[in-house]
């Protein structure tokens, strides 16, 4: 079991959206806004964990901040890369090598027009030669071929698929951050006349692509209990890695979530009953329905059925993306760190209008690459 | 030829050269010949090509097999938005399970769109490319030849 011994204390956004601003800009503001949230400075952080700054990106922002840590995690592995840096943060304090540890990610891939479709390739890879041939959009034609898959297997429609994104929108007109605060209702069949991209998905079972970015902050939890925010601690965590080749995996909706998910169960005590409000990676609409599978919260295939009979919603019996999500809110190229960010407010009770009445356990479930990597943390209030 | 390569998704230019490891694979195309790795050790046959197998992790008894080209559609993509310049939309990607048990993934190709679907059985096909190698590609199988 964890040992609950350290805490989420500071928590915070980067500006979102279209920024014009720079990466060094935007961590700037996501670090410096979390320690101020935590009522900390650079001054008392000796770990650090980023990435997708530059090749050395923890060195790249130690020198850039002016800190020098005695712990740093870059670890490449998507945009579920966050949730693991919290859980190997927490072993860092816990063995001592560190005291107050910053998660933190940017991008502004938004304003300097950086992604593309057919995503970026290694020539010295076995995909180079054995895949990228074949012009499957990266990643989104392997969330594709697993949401036919998962279509075909469960009987399901993509109408029902539709609804994570329509449930996403919902959340997202309740929050002013969100980058379609403004932008009304959605309904099932926007999303299917949307324009098609990879078949079944249409662009409206994509996330954006926006700038954006955010940081926690951690720390013992007895430390916690003296500084400015109530402590939410880090109550469990578990992650799984796969494939990187679209061909690779056996099944492709068994995908390791699971494994990560129950071992988050396994060290927290916890069970999917417990969980009051659920933040999942929803880089794509099958992403968040294999996710909530994945973590116990609903049977297979039911997740969407679930979807189309509101229960995601505000107001539902299962709380999920209450930020709007990558689907509605902010998607900047890695969406982990922003579950977090989400999951900490949510437990401080600082989420105005949709804020989770008494929410008390909060699940943060990131997926990275092609279904590739998978990192659940499990949070609580201090009780 | 162009035109051809064009609706499967394989410009030309767009295939890496291969490698000390892949090259019997590559030159096994330009007789259009698709092989597979197989583990003399414990009887794994896996694609694409390693330094191990993945089976045992032996590096010492890998050869090459030649599949017998049929497979079914494990699942599948239309693709609407090219990934690149030179792909003619709509085209279909799709993970291939071959009959000798790995999973590829190709084109299906001289179909429409509309009538790819999961569990269809598919025959290998190939594109040539300018440099004398070939890129495979499947097709579904019509019922009179089953």
């Amino acid at each position: 079991m964890t040992s609950r011994s350290v805490a989420v204390v500071g928590a915070a956004e980067c500006d979102l959206g279209v920024t014009n601003a720079s990466v060094l800009e935007l961590q700037t503001q996501a670090v410096t806004r979390a320690l101020a949230d935590a009522g900390l400075s650079l001054r008392d952080v000796d770990g650090f964990a980023t990435n997708n700054v530059s090749r050395f990106s923890t060195t790249t922002m130690s020198d850039y901040f002016g800190i020098r840590p005695t712990w740093v995690d870059s670890s490449f592995v998507g945009g579920s890369a966050f949730e693991s840096y919290v859980a190997r943060g927490v072993q860092a304090i816990e063995a001592g090598q560190a005291n107050v540890v910053v998660v933190s990610y940017a991008s502004n891939q938004r304003s300097a027009r950086s992604r593309s479709l057919g995503g970026v390739h290694e020539d010295h890879l076995p995909e180079a030669q054995f895949e990228t041939p074949y012009g499957p959009l990266f990643p989104l034609s392997y969330y594709a071929m697993a949401a036919q898959a998962y279509l075909d297997r469960f009987g399901v429609t993509r109408a029902q698929l539709a609804e994570i994104a329509v449930s996403a929108r919902e959340w997202a007109l309740l929050n002013p951050k969100a980058f379609r605060y403004g932008s009304g209702p959605l309904t099932v069949d926007d999303v299917l006349g949307s324009t098609m991209i990879s078949t079944p998905l249409t662009a409206g079972d994509c996330c954006l692509v926006t700038d954006g970015g955010g940081a926690v902050v951690l720390t013992s939890a007895a430390r916690a209990r003296e500084l400015a925010q109530k402590p939410v601690l880090v109550l469990g965590y578990g992650e799984s890695t796969g494939h990187s080749a679209m061909a690779s995996c056996d099944d492709i909706l068994d995908t390791g979530a699971a494994r990560a998910a129950n071992k988050a169960y396994a060290t927290s005590g916890l069970t999917p009953g417990d969980i009051d409000v659920v933040e999942v990676y929803d880089s794509f609409t099958i992403t968040a329905a294999l996710s909530l599978e994945a973590l116990g919260l609903c049977g297979p295939g039911e997740a969407v059925v679930m979807a189309a009979d509101g229960l995601l919603r505000p107001g539902g019996s299962l709380p999920v993306n209450t930020s709007g999500g990558g689907l509605s809110y902010c998607h900047p190229g890695q969406f982990g760190i922003l579950l977090l960010v989400e999951a900490v407010r949510q437990l401080r009770g600082e989420c105005g209008p949709r804020q989770v009445p008494d929410a008390e356990i909060a699940v943060a479930h990131g997926t990275g690459g092609i279904l590739s990597h998978h990192s659940t943390v499990l949070l609580g209030v201090d009780r | 030829m162009s035109a051809s390569l064009k609706q499967v998704g394989a410009g030309e230019g767009y295939v890496p050269p291969s490698d000390e490891l892949t090259e019997p694979w590559w030159n096994a195309t330009r007789e259009h010949r698709f092989m597979l790795q197989h583990c003399g050790a414990c009887d794994s046959v896996q694609h694409y090509p390693r330094h191990l197998c993945v089976g045992c992790g032996s590096s010492e008894h890998l050869s090459w097999v030649e599949s017998h080209g049929r497979g079914v559609i494990d699942t599948f993509t239309v693709v609407h938005r090219a990934a690149r310049p030179d792909l003619d939309v709509p085209y279909v990607v799709a993970r291939i399970r071959l009959a000798e048990g790995p999973i590829v993934l190709s084109n299906i190709v001289d179909v429409s769109p509309d009538e790819v679907e999961s569990g269809a059985l598919v025959l290998l096909e190939w594109r040539d490319l300018a440099d004398g190698r070939a890129l495979p590609v499947f097709t579904i199988e019509s019922e009179d030849a089953a």
